[in-house]
Parts: C-alpha cells; structure tokens; sequence
C-alpha cells in the first residue's frame, strides 16, 4: 500500500511538472524587452482574474475621455456604436447609443441617381477617424497615431503601459536632449515621442462627480481601451469558470470509473 | 496488423457487413481488443492527447476558415469580426490560436517521452520516423497560420522565414520570389499560405493514420523498455483499460488548455501581432511562437546565412537517423544510468536554447569588461551540445555504459521486481 | 465477501453510466458554439431593419430597395390597381387574404391604400418577379410563370402563397422602416 502511494505521488509530480513546464513556456516566450523599457506602474484592474468583469462607471467616463481627448487624433475604426450597447462593455441603452451616432455625419451611398450623401450616424457605424487615411494622419500630427481599437492588446503589459504612458510626461533628466516638436516620457520605450501630454487635470467633466485628475482619467480611458480590445471578456470569464468546473468533475469521474477499471489488474 | 483478429459479428448485419467492408473489425482490432503494455504510464496518453489536438484544430479551423478572408486588405479586420461579431467567434478562435501551443507542448512531451523509453529503437524506426514527419508538417502549418491574422508579426515572421531560401545557392533567389508569388509578402503570399494551412492538417492526419498502422505493426513501447513476452500476462484490452487512462489524461490536459483559452488567451502570443502588418516598419524584435525559438536560436547562433540554415535544418534532420546513431542494446532510460543524466541535461539544454531565440541575441548575460557573455555565446554553446549529444553521445554512450538488469518481463516490472529505483 | 460481489456490479455500472452521461453532456454542450457560429452574426443583425424615403415614388409607379439581401417593392399604387386589388372575391383566392390585410396604418393610424410594401421573392423558388407585367398588372415571376395581383396576392402558377409582406412601419408620411 506504501509502494502505491509512492507511485501514486511519483506519477503526479510527473504531470505537475509537465503543467509546470507547460505554463513555464510563456516566459521563455516573453518578448525582448527594449533594454531602455521602464516596468510600468502595476495597477489592479477590476477585469483581471478568474471572475474579472468591467466596471461600467469606469467605462462610461472612459468612453467620455476618449470622445473628447484621444478621439482627436485616433481611430478606433474596428469598434461601432452598437457595441457600446452589447451586453459586458458601457451597456449604454439603445436610446442613448442611437444618440451619440446620430452626432457624427456619416458618408453613405450610391443612392439611387449613383450620388454619395450624408447621412447621421447610426448604432451600426464606426467610430469616426479624425483623417481619411493614416497617411493624412501622419502628415498633420508628424507622426502616425496607431488605431486605438486593439492597442491594449499590442503593446505589452497592455493595460499598466497604457495608464503609465498616459500619466508618464515629466522633464527630461538633465543632458537628455529632446528635439523640437516631440516629448519626454518616462514609460515610453526610447523616452521621445510625438505625442504631446494629452490630459490635464480637470480636462473632462464627469458627470458622476468622480475626481477628473490626470490620473483617473487614465485609469478610465484605459479600462475603456481594454473593453474596446476584449469586448467579450465579461462573458469568455463567466464560461471559463463553468468550464473549469466542469472540466474538473469530469477528471473525478474519469479518475474513479479508470481505478474500477484498473481494479482487476492490481 | 500483428495480433490475431478476434471480432465476432454479433449479429446478421455486421456479419453481412463484415464481409464486405469489415470496419466494424478494424476498428474493434486496433482500438477495442489490441493488446498494450499493462505498465503504460501518464505519459503515454499523449498520443490520444495528441489525436484530440489534431481534431480540434481541424474543426475550428474548418469553422474560422467560414468568417476569414484571405487578403491583406481584410485579414486583421476579418480575424477581428471573428472575434467581435461571429457567435461565440471569440471563443473559436481563442481555442485554435491556443490549441497550436498545446498541440506544441503535447507532442514536445510526447517527443520526449520517445527519447526518454528508446522508443525509436528497433524495430520502431520507421514509427519515429512517421512521428518526426508528423512534427515536420506540424511547424510548417504552424508557420502558414501564424501569417493568416496579417499581424506584424504574421508578417515580418513570413518575411524572415522565406528569406531563409534565399541562402540557397544558384535557385535560392528565384525560390524565394516563386514561394512569395510578388517581390515581398504580399496578397497572393496570404492567399497560398491560407491554401496550405488548410490543406497541411490533413496531410497530417494521413501521416497520423500511417503512424498509428507503424504503432500497431510493433506495439506499444513501455516504461521497461521490453517486448511483450506473454500477452495474457504483459497486456491488456486497449478498451477499456487504455482508454479510460488517456481519458483521464485528456480530461487534466483540458484544464491547462482551457485556463489559457479562457483566463490567458493571449499569453503565448506576441502583443505585436495585434498590430496591423505594416511591411515599411519592422517590430524592434521579432521572435517567432515559442515552439520554434529553440531552432531560432541555432539559426542565429551561426554567423553565416547559408551556414545557419543548414544547422536549423539540420537540426531537425537529425532525428530522422536517430535510431541508427544510438548503439544502446537496452531502450529505457530506467535501466541506462548515464543516458538518464544526460538525457535531462538535453532536456536543459532544448529550454535554454528557447530561453535564447526569445531574447534578444546582443543581450549581455555575464558582463565582462567591455562586452560580456551575451545571448549569442550561449546560444552557441547549446547550438553545440546539441549536435554533440546526437552525434557522440548516442553512439558512444551504448557503447561505454553498463545498464542496469532488466526486469524479466512486463508483468514482473508491474509487480515491483524491477529495480527499486527508475 | 460474496455480498460485497452482489453488490459490486451496480455500482461499478452506476459509476460508468454517470461518467459516460457526464462526458456526452459536456460534449453537446461544446458542439453548440461551432453550430451557432454559423447563425446571423452581430454585425448582419445590426444591419437588420432600413429606413427609405418613399417621397419620391410618384403614383403608379415603383421603388426597389435592399433589405436583409432581399429586394423589397414599395408601389405607390393608382385608384385602379386599388379597386382591381379589392374587387376580387377573396374565398376565392388560393391564399385567400384581403387587400387591406396586407397594408398597415400610416403615422395617422388610418390604413393609407396607396402603398403596397412587399418582399419581392416569388413564394415558390425564390426567384424575384418583374413588376407591372402578368394578367394582373401586379407581378410576374419568369422563372415558372407565376402570376400575381395588384395586392402582391398570387394569382395563377406553382407559388403557393401570396407574396410576404415584411415587418415595417410609417415614421412620417414619406419615411418608413422596414425591420
């Protein structure tokens, strides 16, 4: 019975390391870093973990500092108006969505005679782009303003860069020469870049009486930017944790019905 | 196959059928009564493990392949409607981009577990050689799906891959223009590598069909390394025994695939590759899927193009000939004691070169005056060992090792005669 | 010991039943995603329901647009075609329905019989019918000659149903939504 066990515990530690070896490949994975790269600040997010969902409140003023602010420069063009009234994001009603479209004037067409025309803004539309193309985007501001629909997801450690970057404009240290018309920044990889500091303190109004400092005004847009990024993690979290239960009465069972099997070969 | 047939027609129609077409026999034969190794550990569920992966991938990239569209125009934003508007598109999709690691990850265990038993051992060379054809196929379907989301990493990993024929003498340039269809990746390169993405896994699963008809021919090597000597004793029913214990296997095996599927699903990706490719700006580092940074790292490891390739090749090519380098008389690394030590030394030296081809090669390990021991030195060193541990170690070590006794059959192993120790 | 051995199979076939039981159910429920996917997706349904603008439809004529992939006539209907469409004795009919059946109330509540709003596929194949030809100066299909009435109502020919009308309503005398 001894011996048993001990195998028992020989063969789990067998597949605790495959697990472990498993979940360890990430990390050989993890990209090179630019050796210049400051660890962003580590913030906690309502939508991590197992049971992380969206705080609307903070989606809600998010989407406000991104109309009034990022909007300005960037697109967003894989997220549509309809989107804010899905189930898991701002769940803004139908009302208040068909609104916001409506104040954005949209070319559609051919009509009938073969002529474009305008036409408000429905739930079904994009978001607007600030220009044409991002070429045209590149010649106004001086360099290219990435599309903000997946940015979360494509820079790494996506949500803490976002908010760091956003409340990281400082002075260059001393002898760090910063040419005219770019910026200095703590969290940004090489320290330069074009984007002049975008938010200051009391920027946006909020209506729900939350304090519009540079720094929850980055916290919100980027709990924003994460749910224009995943916009079915509410619902991807609430059916993995089923799964996972599921999955680990199944191994219960499985694991009895295999020693009955096994039972006459002992 | 190479057991006695014993599927008895239970009644008027499969006795007709049987006749005609005997499937029901076929199947009874290989996967009800085939006779395994009663001494089958964990490990070696991961065949099935290895089936389930191959099914997966296959029915939800039958299932993408609906709602994707092969252009450089609308690929990102496709793959992006997938994962917005298409019903449950996010969670298909997150299943086959993690269900290519995992594919990874079983048969790296799986490839493993051969080398560990001496399972490419006579008279199973040509099972290993199936296997390591399997693997081929695997890494280039791996390589046309991982360009398909259009990314910059899709993109920047096509160009560097195809450039690697370039270092072909005479035909290498023309090679390359021919595999692009264009003077760079471009339209029709998507085009032909979603063409072969599709088609590649099914090309798998015949090799798969020959591979398991190799496994039946022989049977199933085992944890002792010995043949069956009396299958009453040595061996069970495949059904239920077997398949109960790859059940069970599978059933843990889909706990590590969900949690990356559901609360990790972009964590054995690359953040670059939500970037739309962008073929006049290169990412500050490209590194390819952590499945193939260990081949990376021997790519870069070499300072000559030609020279690089042919190392990276070679690398794989080797383990076409393993079972005629290695001079071993005993198969289990249970009773090899000096080819269990370096075996897990192999095992090191394969992570470290993964660790290698993640990082970037100028990347300084050990300072040391000026410069220092950077990523590059070791990938070398590894590259080195590699090699080594095929080309000398597998002979030389047959020949100088003392094995220990082995158990005199399957069934003593199981009733704990063997060697205390494994 | 031999009661134990009674006892033994039952509770082994249980254990099997509940496992097998276990594993299908888990299996039905991962199949559904893969059939789903191939419903409507998000951004069809966003596209679902159209507002046209029937202004400049003069009398007697007609407007085609497109709604869920389907032509949909919209006919600004002359008192002719409304008095044939009303004149015919509905019993005997082989969908039997009446004209007004098939309007619906403008922005007035009152049913404006100038407009027939109809979805232009023929009720047999799916082909879509050419309008002002046929017998009865409503519709046509040329794939295998059914023939229907003023009222979008079928007539003679294989069509066993009279022409579908689609959900819709009047927002203002000269919009309406379809959808």
């Amino acid at each position: 019975m001894k011996n048993k066990m001990i195998e028992i515990s020989r063969k789990t530690g067998l597949l605790a390391l495959a697990a472990a070896a498993a979940i360890g490949m990430p990390l050989l994975a993890g990209p090179a870093q630019a050796a210049d790269a400051v660890k962003p600040i580590q913030l906690e997010w309502s939508f991590e973990g197992v049971f992380g969902v969206y705080d609307r409140d903070a989606l809600r003023r998010g989407y406000k500092v991104y109309k009034e602010v990022c909007a300005v420069c960037h697109s967003a063009e894989l997220v549509r108006f309809r989107n804010l009234m899905e189930p898991g994001g701002p769940e803004f009603s139908e009302g208040q969505v068909k609104a916001l479209a409506a104040d954005i004037v949209v070319i559609d067409g051919p009509d009938n005679s073969g002529e474009m025309f305008e036409r408000p803004g429905e739930p079904k539309d994009r978001f607007p782009s600030p220009y044409p193309n991002p070429e045209a985007a590149a010649a106004a501001l001086g360099a290219p303003a990435p599309d903000l629909s997946v940015i979360a997801k494509a820079r790494p450690d996506g949500v803490n860069y976002l908010h760091s970057l956003l409340v990281g404009y400082a002075e260059a240290p001393e002898g760090f020469e910063v040419l005219p018309g770019l910026h200095y920044n703590t969290y940004f990889p090489g320290h330069v870049l074009a984007m002049p500091q975008p938010l200051s303190d009391g920027q946006v109004d909020y209506e729900d009486g939350t304090p519009n400092t540079v720094d929850q005004m980055a916290r919100d847009v980027t709990h924003f930017l994460m749910w224009t990024a995943e916009p079915k993690l509410e619902q991807r979290h609430r059916i993995g944790f089923q799964v996972m239960i599921y999955l680990v009465l199944l191994s219960g069972f499985l694991w009895f019905s295999m020693r009955k099997v096994w039972s006459d070969q002992h | 196959m190479s057991h006695q047939s014993t599927y008895t027609p239970g009644n008027g129609f499969s006795r007709w059928m049987d006749e005609r077409l005997p499937v029901m026999r076929l199947v009874n034969d290989s996967f009800v009564d085939y006779p395994v190794p009663k001494n089958l550990n964990y490990w070696w569920t991961f065949g099935a493990v290895l089936s389930f992966c191959l099914a997966v991938q296959i029915v939800t990239g039958i299932v993408l392949a609906m709602h994707y569209i092969p252009t450089t125009e609308l690929a990102f934003a496709s793959v992006e409607h997938i994962m917005r508007d298409v019903n449950y598109g996010w969670l298909i999709r997150y299943v086959h981009s993690n269900g290519a690691s995992m594919f990874f990850i079983a048969v790296y265990i799986h490839m493993f577990r051969g080398l560990y038993y001496g399972s490419y051992k006579a008279p199973r060379e040509v099972l290993w050689i199936l296997g390591v054809l399997i693997y081929l196929l695997m890494m280039a379907t791996a390589f046309f799906g991982y360009v398909l989301p259009w990314g910059q990493m899709s993109f920047w990993g096509a160009t560097v891959i195809t450039n690697l024929f370039g270092a072909i003498p005479l035909v290498g340039e023309a090679l390359r223009t021919w595999l692009w269809g264009d003077f760079a990746v471009g339209d029709p390169t998507l085009n032909r590598f979603f063409s072969l993405h599709y088609l590649f896994p099914f090309l798998i699963a015949g090799v798969v069909i020959l591979h398991v008809w190799a496994l039946h021919v022989t049977g199933q090597n085992n944890p002792a390394g010995i043949e069956v000597k009396d299958p009453k004793k040595d061996t069970v029913a495949f059904t239920p025994y077997a398949t109960m214990k790859d059940a069970f296997g599978l059933s843990i095996f889909m706990i590590l695939f969900a949690y990356f599927v559901f609360f990790n699903p972009n964590g054995l990706g690359e953040p670059d590759n939500y970037i739309i490719a962008d073929p006049m700006k290169t990412p500050a580092h490209i590194v390819p899927e952590w499945y193939l940074l260990p081949f990376y790292a021997i790519l870069r490891a070499v300072p000559d193009k030609l020279g690089g390739v042919v190392l990276m090749f070679g690398a794989i090519a080797i383990l076409f000939v393993l079972p005629w380098l290695d001079t071993s008389k005993v198969r289990s690394a249970r009773f090899r004691p000096l080819y269990k030590q370096f075996f897990w030394i192999f095992v090191v030296v394969c992570i470290g070169l993964g660790y290698c081809g993640g990082q970037s090669p100028d990347k300084i390990l050990i300072p040391v005056g000026e410069g220092g021991f950077d990523v590059t030195d070791l990938s070398r060193i590894l590259t080195t060992y590699y090699f080594l541990h095929f080309l000398v170690l597998f002979p030389v070590l047959g020949l100088i090792e003392k094995p220990k006794p082995l158990p005199e059959s399957i069934a003593a192993s199981v009733l704990g005669s063997e060697p205390a120790k494994s | 010991m031999a009661q134990t051995h009674a006892v033994e199979p039952t509770r082994r076939d249980f254990l099997y039943v509940a496992t097998g039981s276990f594993a299908a159910v888990g299996a039905a429920y991962a199949i559904w995603p893969l059939i789903d996917q191939m419903n409507p997706d998000a951004s069809v349904l966003a596209l679902a329901s159209i507002e046209v603008d029937i202004s400049n439809i003069p009398v007697g004529q007609e407007s085609t647009f497109k709604w869920r992939g389907k032509p949909v006539f919209i006919r600004h209907r002359t008192d002719a075609e409304i008095a044939a469409a009303e004149s015919v004795d509905v019993a005997t009919l082989p969908d039997p329905e009446s004209d007004v059946a098939r309007l619906r109330p403008g922005p007035s509540g009152e049913i404006d019989k100038k407009w027939l709003v109809v979805i232009g596929v023929c009720t047999h194949l799916g082909c879509v019918p050419l309008s002002y030809r046929g017998e009865f100066d409503g519709y046509f299909c040329p794939c295998h000659g059914s023939v229907y009435d003023t009222s979008g109502r079928i007539r003679k020919g294989p069509a066993p149903t009279n022409l579908e009308v689609p959900p819709y309503a009047f927002l203002s005398d000269s919009r309406i939504m379809i959808g």
